[in-house]
This record gives structure tokens, C-alpha cells and sequence, in this order.
């Protein structure tokens, strides 16, 4: 209960706007454009990760927290950023290190959760 | 209406008789689906914060519980349902890119588990981890070269 | 048989179509024409371990039910021309493979069913043989594995898009028979209007549809109303409107007896299938089951089957290639 009276409400309307309108501009990507998911996978990370180098990106996640981190531009921030910092420590290595180093978490977990969808489940049809 | 000689007025042809996409209603559901998304991601932060964890460990969590969620939702043949009514609204966040991974490994299966599961597993994501990854090296090193005061290497 | 104009065959001893089965999957038999099928299957896969195998047992037993149904035996056949759209036409060569009936798989993309009844017709007609098998499958889920995406991939599909069907259709043609008959073959051209969406085929292939149906006529000296039905193989929705428009501006007005398969096998408005149905599957069953009953029953007397193709595959559309199209056509009359 305490929980719930800590969260800050207004907080979470900007992160579900944020988040909603960056959706959209997929969405237009989707209709307006004959791209396939993939390719907009890509735009995405890479456009976050160029956005997270110039350090404009964090404005933003300042701004909407999950709404800018969530999306996939947000994992394209968390690359460079990790990139940036790791840097920092260990210099031009770092720039091999960090990137994959911050998105360590989403990616093992992605593929491990993979493998083991891929040995209890199989696909079906769609019935709509 | 007159009779179509050349490639270019088939395709302007084309264009004009192909059905649209009903973008608004697209975009609406895109828009609700994928801030639900993010205000889930919010609500497991704010947890992790109000537990005295620090940003970058909260950030990694959400990020894994969502990847969890939508891999668990696509292993119940959920997903495709959520994301062929949403769109972008479930592609966009990272629950479409553990959907990308999760997808391809079920539907190899048949292939077998190293070739199969294993070897096209990336069918559709690996993209995003190549460019992501390259992408995150050259802006390391441009970052490097325009910082030169911090060049030690190693 | 003799030649007609440029592409066409006419047949002066026709073969007849004697027997048909189909088999179609569960969405199929959703749709508008399930009481035509021979058999409406509960599950995609049938019983098997992948799409792949249960394609194969779909051509399978439609080839098998369709020799049962003809009070025929397997040694009676000469040929089975069959295809599907799948690398290498897997389903059908190892769905047939304990067939014991010389085998010879074709492939035209989805008019691979019409262009193994032209081949048949030539072949019996031309002293080859007796009897021989056309038989042609698709199935939805191996197909969008192969063309497009993993079936549990969260995607939107674009409006323009069509829904390869699952199932699977196969004829007996006959040098003894008393009808209906193929009387007339008109072999496709590929025509290429550069066309690129693969989420738009009923476009891609509408210019190679028009290009054999003008071709029908002129070699022919038939004109559309001779034909109680003009049916074109999986235009869809899309390429229907399209082929009409095009046919408009040749001086040929189709409006009144042209169909599709593609429009035909699905309901657009409850199932969520957007410009229709596609595949090898789709032609095939949809003639086997409901147009061959329509014959049968004389409601048609006189039909254009028309089947038309996309000659593409995943790697020419990563590659920028537009889509060659094509179109086989048959008269088929009692």
C-alpha cells in the first residue's frame, strides 16, 4: 500500500504519452511505409543509439522515464550510454565493451526466454 | 480510363486501387497499447526504486520482466494476437523485440534444437543487435575522438 | 489437337475432368464455400509434427480420396502432374512419393493447378497415356514461414495482402469419359509490370492474367459472354477489380461472369482476410470442390478457368526484384 502512494501519477501520464506517441511514429511507419518490422527495429535502436551519443536522448527519459526507456530507441540509448561510461573506465575498449555490457540483461534474457518458449510451446494458427 | 502502356503508370495505378491501412484507428490503438506498455515498465521501476534499488538496476529489471512477459504471452500464441491488433504499439517497446526472438525460435523447432532453435533464432532481431551494437561502437569511439583528454587506451 | 493463334491448344478429342477431391484447413471451412470440400480439416496440423509433413498429408489424401472416389486403381494412371509452393515442391513429391505413378511436379507459383491441367490435357490428348492426375497444395502456416515471418510474430498485415490458403485440390483427367471437357488450353506468357510489394500479388499478377485472357479470345475468336463464367485463379479482391478495369480499357467487359477464387474461398468481412485468398491450394480446391459440382450440376456449362502466379520467392524480394506473373487458362465445357 505504501507502494501505491508513493508512485507519482503525473510521472506516469508523461511516460504513457511518451511512450504512445513514440509507438505512433512506428505506426506511421508501418502504414506509410512498405518497411517490414525488422527494418523498423533498426531505424529504431539505431536512431536512439545516435540520439543517446549526442546525449539528447537522456532529456527525454529525464522527462518520461519508462516511456522513453521502454521503447526500442531506449535500448538504443542504454548501447551508447553503456558505450560512453565504459569508456570512462577503460578507454577505447570501452567502446566494445559497454554498449552490449548495459544491454547484457534484455539480451540474455530475450534469448533464454526464447529457447525455453521454443521447448514448451509451438506455434499455432492464428483462428482470427 | 485509358489503357496502361508503361510500368510506371501500372504502379500509379496500383497505388491508387490498393486499399490504405486504416492509420488512425492504427495509430490510436498503437498509441494506448504501447503507453500501457510503458506505464507497466513505470509501475515495475517505481517498484524497484521503492525497494532502494539505483536506476540502472531498475531499468535492467523492467526490461527483463517485460522481455519475460511477452516471451511467456508468445509461447501461448498470444502475442501475435496483441500485435496484429496494436502494431507498433507492441513492436516498438521491448516487447516486440523479445516477440522478434521468441517467434522465430518456436516456429524453427522443427528444424531441431541447435539449427533450428539456436541458428535462426535471429532471424528477425539480429538486425537490431548488429546495428545496435555497431552503431553503439562508433558513437564510443566518435565520443573518444572528441573527447581526446580521455584517451588512455586501455 | 491443333494450334490456335500463338498460344492457344484446341483439343479435338477433349479429355474429361472425371473425378475431383478437396481438402481444406479449419479457416477454409469457415468460409462461404465449406459445404463444397470433400473434407474440412479440425487443425492445421493434422496430426503431424510440422506444417511441412502436414502439407504433405493434405496433398496426400486428397490424391488418394480422389482415385478412391474414381472406382480407379493406381496402376490405371499414366502421369500425376502435381506442385506446391514450397522449396523444391517438397509437399508434393514427398506426399506422393508411395504413389507408384510416374510422377512429373511442376511449379507456377499458384497457377501451378491449371498449367498441370494444360500439361495433362496435351499429354492424353497427344496419345501419352490414358489417365492422368493433376493435383496442386498450399498450406498457410508453411507458406508464411517460408515467404514472410514466424507465425507467432506480432505483425499487422497490409490491406493489400492475401491469405495463402491451406488446402489442397486434385483432379483425374480422362481420355474416356463423357465430360465435362477441357476443350481449349492457352498457355501464359510471364508479363512483368514491375510490381515489388509481395504484400500485393493480386497486383503483381492482374497484367499476366489480362495478357492470357486477351490472348484467349484473339487466339480463340471468343469473346467474354461466350462463357458462363470467367474464374481467375487468386487475383483476390485487389487484382479482381484491377483485371476488370484493365479488361475495361481493352474493349472486353468482364464485369458480369467474372469471378475469383480468391474472392470466392473467403469472407472478407468476418474473416479478416483482406484482398482474399492465394496459394496453389486456393485455385485447386476451389475448382475441385465447388466449380466441378457447379459443372457438374449444369449450372455452368461453359467455364474460362483461369489460375494465375507470382514467380517469386524470398530471396528475389530481398533483393529489390519486382514479380513476374503469370496465367494459365482452360476452357472447360460440357
Amino acid at each position: 500500500m505504501e507502494f501505491f502512494q508513493s508512485i507519482d501519477w503525473m510521472q506516469m501520464l508523461r511516460c504513457f504519452v511518451v511512450g504512445g506517441l513514440i509507438c505512433i511514429i512506428g505506426q506511421i511507419l508501418i502504414d506509410k511505409t512498405k518497411l517490414t518490422p525488422a527494418r523498423i527495429l533498426v531505424i529504431f535502436v539505431t536512431t536512439g543509439c545516435v540520439l543517446g551519443g549526442l546525449g539528447l536522448y537522456q532529456y527525454l527519459v529525464d522527462f518520461a522515464g519508462c516511456g522513453a526507456t521502454v521503447p526500442l530507441t531506449g535500448f538504443g540509448n542504454l548501447l551508447a550510454k553503456g558505450a560512453i561510461e565504459e569508456i570512462g573506465k577503460s578507454g577505447l575498449l570501452g567502446a566494445f565493451i559497454g554498449g552490449t555490457k548495459a544491454a547484457a540483461g534484455g539480451i540474455s534474457a530475450a534469448v533464454f526466454f526464447g529457447y525455453i518458449a521454443s521447448l514448451i510451446s509451438k506455434p499455432k494458427m492464428k483462428k482470427q | 480510363m485509358k489503357p496502361i502502356e508503361t510500368k510506371k503508370e501500372y504502379q500509379d495505378y496500383v497505388d491508387k486501387k490498393s486499399p490504405n491501412s486504416p492509420i488512425i484507428k492504427n495509430c490510436f490503438n498503437a498509441f494506448w497499447v504501447g503507453g500501457l506498455i510503458c506505464s507497466i515498465g513505470q509501475l515495475i521501476f517505481d517498484f524497484c526504486k521503492f525497494r532502494g534499488l539505483d536506476v540502472q538496476t531498475s531499468n535492467t529489471i523492467v526490461s527483463i520482466i517485460l522481455i519475460g512477459i511477452a516471451a511467456f504471452l508468445t509461447g501461448l500464441n498470444l502475442f501475435n494476437k496483441i500485435g496484429k491488433f496494436a502494431g507498433a504499439g507492441s513492436l516498438v517497446p521491448i516487447t516486440g523485440f523479445a516477440n522478434s526472438i521468441v517467434s522465430p525460435a518456436m516456429e524453427y523447432k522443427s528444424e531441431g534444437y541447435v539449427m533450428g532453435v539456436g541458428g535462426k533464432m535471429f532471424t528477425v532481431a539480429g538486425p537490431v543487435l548488429v546495428f545496435g551494437i555497431s552503431a553503439s561502437i562508433i558513437v564510443g569511439i566518435v565520443y573518444l575522438i572528441f573527447n581526446t583528454a580521455s584517451i588512455t587506451l586501455v | 489437337m491443333e494450334k490456335l493463334g500463338k498460344q492457344t491448344v484446341k483439343f479435338n478429342n477433349p479429355v474429361t475432368i472425371l473425378q475431383t477431391a478437396s481438402i481444406v484447413g479449419p479457416k477454409e471451412a469457415d468460409g462461404p464455400l465449406a459445404q463444397y470440400f470433400d473434407n474440412c480439416l479440425e487443425d492445421e496440423f493434422w496430426g503431424e509434427k510440422t506444417w511441412e509433413k502436414a502439407e504433405s498429408k493434405i496433398i496426400k489424401e486428397t490424391v488418394n480420396s480422389v482415385i478412391a472416389k474414381s472406382n480407379l486403381s493406381n496402376s490405371d494412371f499414366d502421369y500425376c502432374f502435381a506442385g506446391d509452393l514450397l522449396n523444391q515442391c517438397i509437399s508434393s513429391s514427398f506426399g506422393l512419393r508411395e504413389l507408384n505413378i510416374p510422377f512429373l511436379g511442376i511449379f507456377g507459383a499458384c497457377s501451378t493447378f491449371v498449367e498441370a491441367m494444360c500439361l495433362a490435357s496435351v499429354f492424353l490428348e497427344g496419345g501419352a497415356g490414358n489417365n492422368a492426375i493433376c493435383a496442386a497444395s498450399s498450406h498457410f502456416c508453411s507458406a508464411e514461414k517460408q515467404f514472410r515471418f514466424p507465425l507467432e510474430l506480432g505483425n499487422q498485415r497490409p490491406q493489400s495482402a492475401q491469405w495463402t490458403v491451406t488446402g489442397s485440390g486434385a483432379a483425374i483427367l480422362s481420355k474416356n469419359g463423357s465430360g465435362p471437357f477441357i476443350t481449349n488450353a492457352t498457355f501464359g506468357k510471364i508479363v512483368d509490370m514491375g510490381i515489388k510489394d509481395s504484400n500485393n500479388m493480386g497486383a503483381a499478377m492482374a497484367p499476366a492474367a489480362l495478357d492470357t485472357l486477351l490472348t484467349h479470345f484473339k487466339d480463340t475468336g471468343r469473346n467474354p459472354s461466350y462463357y458462363d463464367a470467367i474464374i481467375t485463379g487468386d487475383l483476390g479482391h485487389v487484382g479482381k477489380e484491377i483485371l476488370i478495369e484493365l479488361a475495361q480499357t481493352k474493349g472486353y467487359n468482364i464485369k458480369s461472369n467474372y469471378n475469383d477464387c480468391g474472392v470466392l474461398i473467403f469472407n472478407q468481412a468476418t474473416q479478416d482476410t483482406h484482398s482474399g485468398g492465394s496459394g496453389c491450394g486456393c485455385c485447386a480446391s476451389v475448382f475441385s470442390g465447388y466449380l466441378y459440382k457447379m459443372l457438374q450440376e449444369k449450372k455452368y456449362k461453359k467455364i474460362l478457368l483461369m489460375a494465375t502466379g507470382a514467380l517469386t520467392n524470398a530471396t528475389s524480394a530481398q533483393q529489390g526484384e519486382s514479380i513476374p506473373g503469370i496465367a494459365h487458362a482452360v476452357s472447360i465445357e460440357i
